[in-house]
C-alpha cells in the first residue's frame, strides 16, 4: 500500500530504507526512523483500537509517552507483548501488531454496544452493581468482567529474552535531552563532571527537532546534533537514548530503563533486550519537558482529534500529514506553530482560537501567511464515528459561557492545544512539594527535597532563551561545586518567535439540547459527567474521585487528563486548583516490563545454587536432588524404578543394618579462635563449656534473647584456643551474624574471632553398626576403638595422604562418625570411603533417609526448632545450665514458658500402624467435636519407621509430658483425613541411646 | 534504596546491609538480677519513633561489622554513622 500521507521533502526518517510491517493482518510500508504510529498515519490508518469501557473507536492522540489511545499487541521474533504504545514503538522490518480490546475486529466491535448503553455504565458502576448477592462475585461477575475488560494479552510462554541490571554512579544525572537537558549537560561536562544524559526517545533534542528556532546561527536541530556529538566524544559523559528515567527513590537513587533491542526485529546475540540502570547521582537535573493538554469538547475522543504538538511532530520528524484538511483548536500560540507548519507544507489549515484578539509575532506570521483564523471560536463537537468528518463550531462569548449559532465545517483532523503541563513526576517522586503556577494553570516543582533541580518546560519556563540560559548556568554551577572546575562557556545567541499569554479556557460548554460525551481520561473513558456524578455522590478528596471514577488510573497514568480533571473538580467545588491538589505521582513514570524489573534473576538464576564438592558423584549415581535453602542436596539415590518412599526406606534400613554415607558438607561451620573462645561458647550455648577438653565435641543449643531455640549443633575443641562449631544448614548465616553481634556490640572485651568455614570443609557422615569396621580400614594406623575414639571424641588423621578430621558424633542415632577434609579433597574422600566400604555393604543415603533416621530416634531438627519452641518443648531442658547465665536464660522463667501443661515433643503412631500421617496435621481429643475443635498440638515431622516398619511422627503437643499412652485423633482438613493415633515417647528407637555409645 | 555510610568502607547501598534495630538498647549484664518489666523492656518493648533514631546495621556483604546509624525514620535522612565501639553522643 502506498504511503499517501507521507510528504517527500520533510522529516528525519531514512527514506533509503523501506520497511514493511503488518497491522491487523494488512501489510504496509514505512521507513527506518518511523514509529508504528507515524507509519500507520502515513498509510492513512487512524483506527487502531477500542476504548476500555465503551469500546469507542480509538486513533492516535499524541506522538510519544503521553499516548492514551494507540495501544497495541506487538509480535516480534515469535514472542508477543501486550499494551505497547504505537507512538513509542519504533518500526522494524517484519513488525506485526494487532489492535486490543476489540472483538471480533477493530472495525466491528460487539463491545461497542456498551457505548449505546452508556446510561448503565456511569462512574462507580461496578461498585454499585456487582455488590449483591455476595456469592455472585467469584462465580458470575468477576469472570464476566475479566473477559470484557483488559487491554492486551500477556504471553504465557517463557520469555527467552535477556534483561540486565546495572549499577552506576555519577555527578549529574540529567533526565531528558531537550534544550534544557542538552545545555545543562554540556556545561557540566565541560567542567569535568561525570554526567549521564538520558533521553526517552530514539532521537535527542526534544522540542528542538520540531520548533522553528535559531541557536548560534544554527537551526535548533543542528545545534542539538552538534552538542550531542560533542558530548558523546567526552570520556566523562554517558549519553543514552531510548532510556526512560522512571523512578526517583531515596538518597538520590534513580532507576532508568534502557530499551536496547525493542527497536530491532530480533535481539542481537549476547545482547539484552532491556537494561535497568540503578543510578546514584550527586545531583539530578530534571529536564523532562512538558506535555500539551487537550481542550475538552463534545466527542473529543473521535479518531482524528489529537494534540497539536503531536501533529507537528508527525509532520516535522516523520514527514507525515495527520490530515489534509486540518482544524486547529487552540487557546494559545502553540496551535499557530502547527498551523504554520501545515501551511508551509502546502496544506491549508483553519485555526479556531478561543482568545478574542491575541497579539504576538506568531499570530502575525500566521495572519501574513493567509491562514484562515477564527477568533473567539470553539469546537463544540467532533462529528464522525471511526474518523472525523466534520466539526460543529461556534462563536463563544467573552465570559466563555454562551455559545453562538452552531456551524458545521468539514475537516479530517482536529489539532488541539490547551497549553502545556510541566512533567513534574520525577520531582514529585523525590518528595518535592509542588506548587500551583497561576500563569500556566499547572503545577510546578517547589522547594527541592533531595538534590534535584527542575529545568526548562518541566519547571514552567516556556521560552527557549530563558531555558537555555538557566540550564547552562545550573549545569555550570552544580558541576563547579563537585569538580571545582570553572570553565566558562559562551552563551549562544537565540532567535525565537515571541508568543503571548494563553487563554484560561479548558472545557467547551454543551450547546442547548445536546448531550455530547466530553472525555477527560481517554484511556479509561472518564467523561465530565462521571466526575460530576462522583462529586454529587459526595466524593470530595481528589484521591477518592480518582479511584471512584478511575480518572488518570490507566496505563498512561493521566498524563493528558489529570489537570483537566482537577480543573473540573475545582470548578464544581468552587475551589481553586491548588486547593484541590493533585494525586500522588508514583513510579514508574511509564509502564516498565516485568522482565526488566526481574533482570537476570530468572529460572535457576533466581537464587544462587550451592553444590557440595561431591555433587558430580551424586549426579553420576542417580541422586534425586532437593533444594535445602540454596543448597542442592541428594534426597535419595534412585535404584531401578524406585520411588522416593522405597529408595529412602532402603537407604535408612541399610544404615540401621550395615553402614551408610551421607554428604553433610552443607552444615554450617564456624571457626572460633581466641583466648576467650570458651567463654563466648559458655554465654552463647545453654550448657557448660568451660571444661570441655581438647579433642572432645559437645552438643549445644543456643537461644535467642526471647528464650526461643535459635539453633543447635556440635562444637569441637580442636586445640587450646580453637573451636570448630557446626550449625544447621538453614541457620548458618544467622548464627554467624548472631556471634558477631555479641562480640562486636555486647561483649567487645572478649578476645575471640569467628569466621565461616562452611565452604572450606567437605563432610561425610558414616553411620551404622559397621561404621567402626569401615573407619578402622580407612585409618589402619589409628585406634578407633570405643576407648580410643569414644562417643563425642575427635582425632585428626591421614586419609590416604589427605589431612582429615574425624568426629564421633551421630545424627542418625547409630554408631556414627563424621569425616571432614578440605573441600578440594571432598570427592577423593567420598570415593575412597565408598571403595573401602564396599565389603561392609555401604550405601549412600540422602536427606529423606536422614530425616527418617532422626525422626524415629526422636532427634529434634528444623521442623521442631521452628522459631516458636523453647528447650523444654524439645525435651532439651537437660541442657540448661543452672550455674551460669546465657543468652535468653532470663526469658525462660516467663509464665507461659513454665506453665504446667506446656507443649512438649512426643511420638505419634497410628492405631492401625498403616496410615501415614500428613505433616502439619492437628491433634484433637475428639474428632467429632463441634468446630472450632480445640487443637492440642500439631505434627511436626513424619516418616515410615524402618525399625518398626510402621508410620511414625513427631508432634508438639500440649502437656506432652503427661500424654504418653493417650489416644487422640490426627485431623488434616487439607487432606480430608482423620486418623486415630496413640501418643508415645519421641524416642521410638533405642530410647536409652546405647547405639551411639557402643 | 538508602545510601549508608559504613565507617569502615565508605558510602554503600542499602542492599549490602541488614537492619539490626534500636542501637540505644543495652543488654543487661550477665548474672544480674533483673525484674520482669526490665527484661521485657529489653527483649520486646521498642519505641516507634518519628524522627531521628539511632539504629544498628550490619555491613553483611561488606566488612561484616555492626555499625550505628542515625537516621530520620520519616525522611530517611542519615546524619551520622559510628563504629560498634563508638558511643552515641
Amino acid at each position: 500500500m502506498s504511503q499517501s500521507y507521507r510528504l517527500d521533502n520533510i522529516g528525519l526518517i531514512n527514506r533509503d530504507k523501506k520497511l514493511s510491517f503488518k497491522f491487523n493482518g494488512i501489510t504496509y510500508n514505512g521507513y527506518e526512523g518511523d514509529t508504528l504510529a507515524s507509519a500507520l498515519i502515513a498509510n492513512g490508518v487512524h483506527l487502531v483500537g477500542r476504548s476500555f469501557k465503551y469500546h469507542r473507536p480509538r486513533g492516535f492522540f499524541g506522538a510519544g509517552v503521553d499516548e492514551p489511545y494507540a495501544i497495541v499487541q506487538l509480535y516480534r521474533n515469535g514472542e508477543t507483548e501486550p499494551n505497547i504504545k504505537a507512538t513509542e514503538q519504533e518500526l522494524f522490518e517484519g513488525l506485526e501488531a494487532t489492535s486490543v480490546n476489540c472483538w471480533p475486529s477493530v472495525n466491528f466491535d460487539i463491545g461497542a454496544i456498551n457505548n449505546f448503553l452508556k446510561i448503565f455504565l456511569p462512574a462507580g458502576f461496578y461498585y454499585k452493581t456487582f455488590m449483591w448477592p455476595k456469592s455472585f462475585w467469584y462465580k458470575v461477575y468477576e469472570p464476566f468482567i475479566r473477559k470484557a475488560a483488559g487491554l492486551g494479552v500477556a504471553s504465557t510462554k517463557h520469555d527467552k529474552e535477556r534483561y540486565e541490571h546495572k549499577y552506576e554512579y555519577c555527578d549529574l544525572l540529567i533526565a531528558g535531552s531537550g534544550p534544557s537537558g542538552l545545555a545543562s549537560a554540556y556545561a557540566a561536562a565541560k567542567n569535568g563532571a561525570r554526567v549521564i544524559l538520558a533521553e526517552d526517545k530514539a532521537r535527542h533534542g526534544g522540542t528542538l527537532l520540531t520548533s522553528d528556532v535559531n541557536i548560534g546561527n544554527q537551526s535548533g536541530k543542528e545545534w542539538a546534533e552538534g552538542i550531542i556529538s560533542e558530548l558523546k566524544e567526552m570520556p566523562n559523559v554517558i549519553v543514552k537514548n531510548r532510556s526512560q528515567v522512571f523512578g526517583y527513590y531515596d538518597h538520590n537513587m534513580l532507576v532508568m530503563s534502557e530499551r536496547i533491542s525493542d527497536h530491532l526485529p530480533k535481539t542481537k546475540k549476547f545482547h539484552p533486550k532491556q537494561r535497568l540502570w540503578y543510578i546514584r547521582a550527586k545531583e539530578v537535573l530534571i529536564s523532562s519537558g512538558s506535555i500539551e493538554r487537550p481542550i475538552v469538547f463534545g466527542n473529543n475522543d473521535t479518531p482524528g482529534v489529537m494534540l497539536s504538538s503531536a501533529a507537528k511532530e508527525y509532520l516535522k520528524v516523520y514527514g507525515v500529514l495527520v490530515g489534509r484538511n486540518p482544524l486547529i483548536f487552540t487557546n494559545n500560540d502553540s496551535g499557530y506553530e502547527t498551523a504554520i507548519e501545515f501551511k508551509k507544507n502546502g496544506v491549508d489549515p483553519v485555526i479556531l482560537d478561543t482568545r478574542k484578539d491575541p497579539q504576538s509575532e506568531i499570530v502575525d506570521e500566521a495572519k501574513n501567511l493567509g491562514i484562515n483564523i477564527k477568533f473567539s471560536y470553539v469546537v463544540v463537537a467532533a462529528q464522525g464515528y471511526k474518523k472525523i468528518k466534520s466539526a460543529d463550531i461556534a462563536r463563544i462569548s467573552d465570559d466563555k459561557e454562551q455559545l453562538g449559532t452552531v456551524e458545521n465545517i468539514k475537516c479530517d483532523c482536529i489539532c488541539v492545544s490547551g497549553f502545556w503541563t510541566p512533567t513534574i513526576h520525577l520531582a514529585s517522586q523525590s518528595g518535592n512539594k509542588t506548587k500551583f503556577n497561576e500563569d500556566i494553570d499547572a503545577f510546578v516543582p517547589g522547594i527541592s527535597k533531595q538534590n534535584e533541580t527542575t529545568l526548562g518546560a518541566a519547571n514552567g519556563t516556556y521560552t527557549l532563551d530563558e531555558t537555555l540560559k538557566s540550564s547552562f548556568e545550573t549545569g555550570h554551577e552544580l558541576s563547579k561545586k563537585i569538580t571545582n572546575n570553572d570553565n566558562e562557556i559562551s552563551f549562544p545567541n537565540v532567535v525565537e518567535k515571541k508568543s503571548t499569554t494563553h487563554d484560561k479556557f479548558w472545557c467547551v460548554p454543551l450547546p442547548e439540547g445536546k448531550n455530547y460525551k466530553r472525555f477527560l481520561d481517554f484511556q479509561n473513558d472518564v467523561s465530565v459527567s462521571d466526575v460530576e456524578i462522583a462529586l454529587k455522590e459526595g466524593y470530595r478528596s481528589i484521591e477518592h474521585v480518582k479511584r471512584y471514577t478511575t480518572l488518570g488510573m490507566a496505563t498512561d497514568q493521566g498524563k493528558t487528563s489529570n489537570l483537566n480533571g482537577l480543573q473540573l473538580v475545582s470548578n464544581i467545588e468552587n475551589k481553586v486548583v491548588p486547593n484541590v491538589g493533585h494525586t500522588t505521582f508514583r513510579p514508574p513514570y511509564t509502564p516498565i516490563s516485568i522482565g526488566a524489573i526481574v533482570g537476570r534473576e530468572v529460572g535457576k538464576h533466581s537464587k544462587p545454587t550451592r553444590k557440595s564438592p561431591m555433587h558430580s558423584w551424586h549426579k553420576k549415581n542417580n541422586a534425586v536432588f532437593v533444594d535445602a535453602g540454596v543448597w542442592l542436596r541428594p534426597r535419595y539415590y534412585k535404584q531401578g524404578n524406585e520411588n522416593l518412599f522405597e529408595g529412602s526406606k532402603r537407604e535408612a534400613k541399610n544404615v540401621r543394618t550395615n553402614v551408610g554415607i551421607c554428604d553433610v558438607t552443607t552444615l554450617g561451620k564456624i571457626d572460633i579462635k581466641g583466648p576467650d573462645a570458651a567463654e563466648l561458647l559458655n554465654r552463647v550455648y545453654t550448657n557448660a563449656w568451660l571444661k570441655l577438653p581438647v579433642g572432645k565435641a559437645r552438643y549445644g543449643v543456643m537461644l535467642r534473647e526471647d528464650g526461643i531455640v535459635m539453633d543447635d549443633g556440635t562444637t569441637t575443641r580442636i586445640s587450646e584456643n580453637h573451636y570448630h562449631m557446626t550449625t544447621t544448614t538453614a541457620q548458618a548465616a544467622n548464627v554467624l551474624s548472631h556471634l558477631e553481634y555479641y562480640l562486636q556490640l555486647v561483649w567487645p572485651e572478649l578476645n575471640v574471632n569467628v569466621v565461616s568455614t562452611t565452604e572450606q570443609w567437605a563432610g561425610a557422615a558414616i553411620a551404622g553398626p559397621k561404621s567402626r569396621d569401615l573407619l578402622q580400614k580407612l585409618f589402619p594406623n589409628s585406634d578407633v576403638s570405643n576407648e580410643g575414639l569414644p562417643f563425642m571424641g575427635y582425632i585428626e588423621e591421614d586419609l590416604f595422604g589427605v589431612k582429615a578430621r574425624i568426629f564421633r558424633i551421630s545424627f542418625s542415632g547409630e554408631l556414627a562418625y563424621e569425616v571432614n577434609v578440605e573441600s578440594d579433597n571432598g570427592n577423593f574422600m567420598w570415593e575412597k570411603i565408598m571403595e573401602v566400604g564396599h565389603e561392609f555393604k555401604i550405601q549412600p543415603y540422602g536427606t529423606e533417609a536422614l530425616s527418617t533416621l532422626r525422626i524415629e530416634m526422636g532427634h529434634v531438627a528444623g521442623s521442631e526448632l521452628d522459631g516458636r519452641t523453647i528447650p523444654y518443648d524439645n525435651s532439651l531442658e537437660g541442657l540448661l545450665s543452672k550455674k551460669k547465665d546465657f543468652i535468653g536464660k532470663r526469658s525462660l522463667s516467663r509464665k507461659a514458658f513454665t506453665a504446667e501443661d506446656r507443649q512438649k515433643v512426643v511420638g505419634v503412631v497410628p492405631l492401625d500402624k498403616k496410615t501415614s500421617i500428613p505433616e502439619g496435621s492437628h491433634l484433637v481429643k475428639d474428632s467429632n467435636a463441634p468446630l472450632p475443635n480445640p487443637k492440642l498440638g500439631y505434627i511436626s515431622a513424619s516418616c515410615w519407621s524402618v525399625e518398626h516398619d510402621n508410620p511414625f511422627s513427631l508432634a508438639i503437643l500440649k502437656d506432652g509430658k503427661n500424654m504418653i499412652g493417650e489416644k487422640l485423633f490426627v485431623m488434616s482438613p487439607l487432606k480430608n483425613k482423620v486418623i486415630p493415633v496413640e501418643i508415645v515417647s519421641s524416642h521410638y528407637v533405642d530410647p536409652k541411646g546405647e547405639r551411639v555409645r557402643s | 534504596m538508602l545510601h549508608i555510610k559504613c565507617p569502615h568502607c565508605g558510602m554503600r547501598s542499602q542492599n549490602e546491609f541488614s537492619y539490626g534495630g534500636d542501637a540505644t538498647v543495652k543488654r543487661p549484664e550477665l548474672d544480674k538480677e533483673i525484674s520482669d518489666q526490665d527484661w521485657d523492656n529489653f527483649v520486646y518493648n521498642r519505641k516507634s519513633l518519628r524522627g531521628k533514631h539511632w539504629e544498628l546495621w550490619q555491613h553483611l556483604s561488606g566488612c561484616r561489622q555492626w555499625i550505628k546509624v542515625e537516621r530520620d525514620t520519616a525522611t530517611h535522612e542519615i546524619f551520622n554513622s559510628l563504629k560498634a565501639n563508638e558511643e552515641i553522643s
